[in-house]
């Protein structure tokens, strides 16, 4: 009887990945899925944060296809190990601060580790060849294999038959002919192997599900890594570039506005770490202020929260400062008006 | 049979799952898990992750911001 051989297939919880766990499932081998946080995955984050995303029903994709597919998954907290894939990318960044090669080449090595802690025998991804500008390109297909370590034990189901074949081919393992041939960046296979496999809801974020590839979002972690002088981070200061209106009016601090209740909510755990602003006179938003500012910062800064409140056009707005120990002053202020406020403050 | 409590406040989607799949794994099968969040995700999450492992919701409960998911180990 021959054994029954067992892989692990990377689950972003988009259709891509979803499909070639699918189809390796078909051919009768065993499959769990695998799934790396990075601290950057968009799954989830703004939508529980903020009060206007509650009515949308949330889910974690990747745990939602494991169990449509009926499998298990693993869910592997790479936060720590993937800074450095962040801040020395190898191959570079895309288009924003997103490290798409490195980042494919880190995560099959992680899956590598992982199959061989765990006895499986290869790895599957959802790769598609000319999918994606960055990491997956027929050009850099063989880098991912290769400097991630798995080698021929990474398969790509989707676009195997573009490829040379992998050892799980060769061994009869799977059959060759039952894979796929799809390149592109068009949908179409995509959209009609999952009708066939009766697949009728899936998610197709238009960015990719990471955050990095996103304009703004970059634009804050720039700014992050400029003003701190360094480009190390902790899990909190990513998290709250997620959240917020940023400000900086000056390099040595800035100001994170919660634009409604949920963000309001969510930064009120992050008062004790932070200065921290609110309206007294009128109703406003709550304002973290990040950095060192001087007393006459504080000033603007406070200005600045009065223009975020309904007071936003009266004489005097009082203003509530707490201070890192604790302290607590009032500051009365004109609130700022709006031409008096750069845009290149906004980050 | 022991009931452990997890402090998953303030965690947002994943980390909540992550945090009761390794706390699990320190458990035995019947032993149960309180885990409190405050992301809104974590009544579909944990349920699902529960469901795909083998492991028992015996209650889901949300008020003032906060949601408080009661399992119980099984056999995974």
């Amino acid at each position: 009887m021959s054994k029954q051989r067992k892989a692990i297939a990377l689950i972003s919880g988009g259709l891509d990945s979803m499909l070639a766990a699918k189809t390796i499932m078909e051919q009768g081998i065993h499959v769990e899925g695998i799934n790396f946080f990075t601290g950057f995955c968009v799954e989830g984050h703004t939508h529980a944060i903020r009060e206007k995303d509650k009515a949308k029903p949330k889910r974690n994709n990747s745990l939602w296809v494991a169990e449509q597919l009926g499998m298990k998954l693993h869910i592997v907290d790479v936060i720590e190990e993937y800074k450095n894939v962040l801040i020395n990318p190898k191959h570079g960044y895309g288009a924003h601060m997103n490290p798409c090669l490195d980042c494919k080449i880190f995560m099959v090595n992680k899956a590598k580790q992982w199959i061989v802690e765990n006895d499986f025998d290869f790895i599957i991804t959802g790769e598609v060849i000319g999918q994606r500008p960055m990491s997956q390109r027929k050009a850099t297909m063989p880098i991912v294999a290769k400097e991630s370590g798995a080698d021929d034990l990474l398969l790509r189901p989707l676009c195997a038959k573009n490829l040379p074949a992998t050892l799980p081919e060769r061994e009869g393992w799977v059959d060759r002919e039952k894979l796929h041939d799809i390149t592109g960046r068009s949908r179409k296979p995509q959209i009609a192997m999952a009708e066939q496999f009766g697949f009728d809801d899936y998610s197709q974020p238009a960015g990719g599900c990471c955050f990095l590839t996103d304009k703004s979002y970059s634009a804050k972690l720039v700014d992050l890594w400029k003003s701190q002088g360094h480009k190390e981070y902790q899990l909190d200061d990513v998290m709250l570039l997620k959240v917020g209106r940023h400000i900086r009016p000056q390099p040595n601090f800035k100001l994170i506005v919660a634009r409604e209740e949920g963000e309001g909510r969510f930064l009120q755990g992050y008062k004790n770490e932070f200065i921290s602003m609110i309206s007294l006179s009128h109703r406003g938003p709550l304002v973290l202020i990040d950095g060192t500012p001087s007393a006459e910062d504080l000033y603007l800064a406070a200005q600045i929260t009065a223009r975020f409140g309904q007071g936003r056009e009266a004489e005097q707005v009082d203003i509530d400062v707490t201070m890192l120990d604790g302290s607590e002053r009032t500051l009365q202020v004109k609130p700022i008006r709006d031409e008096d406020m750069p845009k290149a403050w906004y980050v | 049979m022991t009931i452990e409590t997890l402090n998953a406040r303030r965690l947002l989607c994943p980390l909540p799952v992550i945090r009761t799949q390794d706390k699990v794994k320190q458990l035995k099968i019947g032993d149960r898990l309180e885990v409190i969040c405050t992301d809104p995700g974590v009544m579909q999450d944990i349920p699902t992750w529960c469901r795909i492992n083998g492991h028992k919701v015996l209650e889901a409960t949300a008020g003032n911001h906060e949601y408080t998911i009661l399992l119980e180990v099984g056999s995974s």
